[in-house]
């Protein structure tokens, strides 16, 4: 890279925190450079200081944070030397930043004018008119339809993904060098996010601006970047192009990575036990010595040097890492490398032959039936409250579940997915059957409802929020068996509350303890030992790994694995991941506007999918590729219409690349799709299925 | 919103209904008129006669809810129910005991009352904005500190110190003001400027303290952060953006009370000797005088129920999320 194309100099920065438990270093001697129009991805479990790196270049730490040495230089100007007030010329215009919340990240009371205006003013002095005007071809620039008219609107009128391109034209405002994306996609649905990263690629190749990409998510990466570092720690691991990386991830945590990802055709996916450690400490060897598969005797002792070395395609990488210590560093690179799988092998959709659990076939009746299934909230208006219309959240989902089985329930947030668990779970009033080992539950009286209920548990999203924080976890797991009288005296549930404990792999001392000891994945476990508690035949999971890191969610998909083939338990899993569908199910349904458009067996669904809405929604997946990203591609257009007002005719026609006009006026009726290698058929809501 | 204000109304009817029974509840079931007659009248006047006497004079002769006596409408409408409950709603309060009409003595003395209350609420409301906004700018810094320090003692003091404290020291010691007393037109001033700092440091404490609560709430939001990260200064940030949010819970926290400013300050106006509605209540209390707080009290309850239909009305004005939805 040529010394003039370096937009940002980064060399051995450290931060300091002042917290309550000693001082801690999120941020420990990084060095790393981006040259204009190029894309430097930080990369890394939560808690591995990629956001305090963002925070530390903008100088925005923390009261109790401090850059403690090493320096910044943006475009040739030192940062650390400037003053606050100097420093305030650089932000926003220098640096732009966007953030991972969209909906918390802009303020609610002003309008989206006024909060461009204030960028437009501070770093170009422009104001009235002029102002308007550039706002508004702001607004044009990433994508908003209408953009004179949504100027004068609140960020709440703006859907998750609006909001994340107003985010990105209030950084763009001021024209900067170098934009920082701290988790710009990662609050947003996969479709909304194919949307984003186009905008950002775009604009990117439009003013060649320089990127920094916080992301965890390697289809990210891989669709992004053209560098990559990867954080542990506090500290990069690894430095290298993102060819060299993508072809063979050389640390050991990066290769865990990738291996932790969920694929088809993996019995059991690899998993990083233990968590990072916490970084209050000074460490005596490396980092990962604790979590490390490859972990050698001084490894424990010394602290590994960051090095360059020549990967295999001739290009230099850093790394630090003892293992590539030793001479003749190349062929050791090699060497390692090979015990990666290649990764974005294309063809692993259509492999017949996986192994899932517990795919026997019984010939019994199925363990849970839902038929027409729906839910409806009125809309109430004026005066006397008078129902002026509905919300379809759910209208008319039919489903089948057999025990030993895992039925996925896909689609984009707002679909009504959470809704129909709710419903199945009867914790929703809804219309249509529910039938669970044959009995018909929404007939039920509320008392033989009760004891019905020790059939069905749920798993739900955020660990963090669905435990009572002051129930000890012995309480929580023992109470519903204690309320369903499942195990009636107290030295048996507590017995019991042991061996559930160790099934989910946490230690039985562990009982006493309260949630907020535990991490995300731990607690995780522990509410898959709450509802195993009551034995039941079926668990709803509600995206069970959306709030867990890659790593964690490995652990957990495992532990589901295990869990169903030892039980013979059917699993709804509620999911927007196709990845983890594609690992973990047998069957997937794939929802739109509370409706279920496509429904059939995983390997079928996936890998020829016949409704426009399922292609589309695996095209968005950012895949992992070696090859460099290829530019545009056909990302599904607009948002998720309002269930309250859904369009005539086909739902999904305004979104639709093959729509006709016969789709504008009528709803298509399923069509089921035989196949004769299939034992299950294929069914499909579309006049014109995908062949 | 004018279906939401029309629907709120129609809510406050039957709230309105429950005020006025439980208040004729406990004034005329609990302590009935018998009681009020002997209380008024004295230990040593005391005889059957003087009893039926007073009653008959102040309209206490009849019965409580239902007159046999009477025909048709008249059963309901002479009883002391409909006499003195029922026809508060219409604001005629009647006659206090010493014969005076309520209604028209409550008039007169709104306009001392609100000299007070209006510029006290004003001030108020400037000066701990203010000063929690400083103590925010300062934040996690000694003067901070301080700062809340200063509150909490600020409020673990007795209004009464405030009041006679000022008095001593501003009218006594310097002699700066008179002690106390009214005067009608602009004359007023001089007494009502001691009174209203008084008031005012009184409440600051809490106040200071609430409103930095709710600002350092807000400063550690997103919305912060990004305005932060756009370049703008630390002051820009607090008055555009950090107080324009906080508002929104303080204003529906301050509106309420702004009906209630009618009703003056039962301390304040004692002290200082303001001819106004606190001092009238008390004194009503004083001298027992139960048809004065009576109307007090439904003045107080109907003004309270107006002060929370302002408080939806102007969160649904302020916050763009509730008004447009």
């Amino acid at each position: 890279m040529n010394a003039t194309d370096i937009v940002l100099d980064v060399s051995n920065l450290q931060t300091q925190l002042h917290t309550a438990h000693g001082m801690a270093v999120p941020v420990d001697r990084l060095s790393f450079t981006i040259g204009k129009g190029q894309t430097l991805a930080l990369l890394g479990e939560s808690g591995c200081g990629k956001s305090m790196t963002a925070l530390s270049l903008m100088r925005l730490l923390p009261d109790v944070g401090e850059l403690s040495a090493g320096s910044i230089r943006l475009a040739g100007q030192d940062l650390l030397s400037l003053t606050e007030a100097e420093m305030r010329r650089i932000r926003g215009r220098g640096m732009a930043m966007i953030f991972q919340e969209p909906s918390t990240s802009l303020n609610p009371v002003m309008t989206v004018m006024q909060q461009l205006a204030e960028v437009l003013f501070m770093h170009r002095g422009l104001s009235g008119r002029a102002a308007r005007v550039e706002a508004q071809s702001l607004l044009a620039s990433v994508g908003i339809p209408d953009a004179a008219r949504r100027l004068d609107e609140y960020p709440f009128q703006f859907s998750g993904g609006m909001k994340q391109r107003v985010m990105v034209a209030m950084a763009l405002a001021g024209q900067p060098d170098l934009l920082i994306a701290d988790e710009p996609t990662t609050a947003l649905d996969v479709t909304i996010q194919a949307q984003v990263l186009q905008v950002l690629r775009d604009l990117q190749a439009q003013r060649g601006m320089a990127m920094l990409l916080i992301t965890h998510d390697l289809g990210v990466v891989s669709e992004m970047a053209h560098q990559v570092g990867v954080m542990y720690a506090g500290e990069l691991v690894e430095l290298a192009s993102r060819e060299t990386f993508f072809s063979a991830p050389a640390h050991p945590y990066s290769q865990k990575l990738f291996a932790a990802l969920p694929q088809q055709g993996v019995q059991s996916l690899a998993t990083i036990p233990g968590r990072v450690p916490p970084l209050t400490q000074d460490f005596e060897g490396c980092r990962f010595a604790d979590r490390c598969e490859k972990v050698m005797a001084h490894c424990q002792s010394e602290v590994p040097k960051w090095s360059k070395l020549s990967a295999a395609n001739g290009e230099q990488r850093w790394i630090r890492c003892h293992l590539y210590r030793e001479t003749d560093e190349g062929v050791k690179t090699a060497a390692r490398v090979e015990q990666v799988k290649p990764i974005g092998s294309d063809d692993s959709i259509s492999k017949a032959a996986f192994a899932k659990p517990a795919t026997i076939e019984h010939d019994t009746s199925p363990l849970l039936v839902v038929q027409n299934l729906k839910v409806h909230f009125p809309i109430r208006r004026g005066i006397l409250q008078r129902t002026v219309g509905t919300v379809r959240a759910v209208d008319g989902v039919s489903l089948s579940l057999q025990a030993g089985r895992t039925l996925a329930l896909v689609g984009e947030s707002g679909c009504g997915k959470t809704t129909v668990g709710k419903a199945i779970l009867q914790l929703q009033p809804a219309k249509g059957d529910v039938l669970l080992n044959g009995v018909k539950l929404d007939s039920l009286d509320k008392n033989t409802l009760r004891l019905h209920r020790a059939g069905m548990q749920m798993v739900f999203q955020d660990p963090f929020s669905s435990l009572n924080p002051r129930l000890r976890v012995q309480e929580a797991i023992a109470e519903g068996m204690q309320s369903l009288d499942i195990v009636s005296t107290n030295e048996l549930r507590q017995q019991r509350v042991c061996e559930l404990l160790e099934q989910v792999g946490l230690s039985p001392e562990m009982a006493l303890r309260y949630p907020h000891e535990f991490s995300g994945g731990q607690r995780q476990r522990i509410a898959i030992a709450r509802a195993l508690a009551v034995n039941p035949k079926l668990i709803i999971c509600d995206e069970p790994t959306s709030a867990l890191d890659v790593s964690v969610q490995a652990q957990i998909l495992n532990l589901l694995q295990t869990l169903q083939a030892e039980r013979n338990l059917g699993y709804l899993f509620i999911t927007h991941n196709l990845a983890v569908v594609q690992h973990i199910a047998h069957d997937v349904a794939v929802m739109y506007l509370g409706r279920i458009v496509e429904q059939g067996p995983v390997s079928q669904v996936l890998s020829k999918p016949r409704h426009p809405y399922t292609r589309a929604l695996l095209e968005a997946v950012p895949k992992l590729e070696q090859a460099a990203p290829t530019g545009t591609r056909s990302a599904l257009q607009g948002d998720l219409p309002s269930p309250a007002n859904p369009p005539q005719g086909c739902h999904f026609h305004p979104r639709c690349p093959i729509a006709q006009a016969r789709c504008r006026r009528e709803y298509p009726p399923l069509t089921i799709l035989e196949n004769e290698q299939q034992a299950r058929s294929q069914q499909v809501r579309c006049f014109f299925p995908l062949s | 919103m004018i279906a939401y204000i029309v629907r709120r109304l129609l809510y406050a009817i039957p709230i309105l209904l429950g005020v006025n029974l439980i208040t004729f509840a406990l004034f005329f079931l609990v302590n009935s008129p018998d009681d009020m007659a002997r209380m008024q009248l004295g230990v040593k006047r005391v005889t059957p006669e003087a009893i039926q006497q007073w009653k008959a004079e102040r309209g206490y002769d009849k019965p409580l809810v239902w007159n046999e006596a009477a025909s048709g409408f008249h059963k309901m409408s002479e009883t002391i129910f409909f006499d003195k409950s029922l026809r508060m709603f219409a604001l005629d309060f009647g006659r206090s005991d010493d014969g005076r009409d309520i209604g028209l003595e409550i008039r007169s003395r709104m306009v001392p009352s609100l000299a007070i209350a209006v510029p006290t609420f004003f001030l108020s409301l400037f000066v701990t904005v203010s000063f929690a906004l400083l103590l925010v700018f300062f934040r996690a810094t000694v003067l901070d500190t301080a700062g809340v320090v200063l509150c909490v003692a600020a409020m673990s003091i007795s209004g009464l110190f405030y009041i006679i404290g000022g008095q001593y020291v501003v009218s006594k010691v310097w002699n700066l003001v008179p002690i106390s007393g009214y005067a009608s037109g602009l004359d007023a001033t001089r007494f009502l400027i001691l009174p209203v700092i008084i008031s005012m440091l009184a409440g600051l404490g809490s106040s200071a303290r609430w409103y930095r609560a709710i600002f350092l709430e807000e400063i550690n939001r997103d919305y912060v952060r990004t305005a932060r990260a756009k370049g703008l200064s630390e002051l820009r940030v607090l008055f555009r953006h950090v107080l324009k949010n906080a508002l929104i819970p303080i204003l529906t926290g301050v509106v309420v009370v702004i009906p209630t400013l009618f009703m003056g300050s039962l301390l304040i106006e004692s002290f200082f000797g303001i001819p106004g509605l606190g001092s009238y209540t008390i004194d009503a209390i004083g001298s027992q005088d139960f048809a004065v707080v009576r109307a007090m009290v439904f003045i107080g309850s109907v003004l309270y129920i107006l002060g929370l239909l302002l408080t939806d009305i102007s969160y649904t004005l302020v916050d763009p999320r509730v008004r447009l939805q």
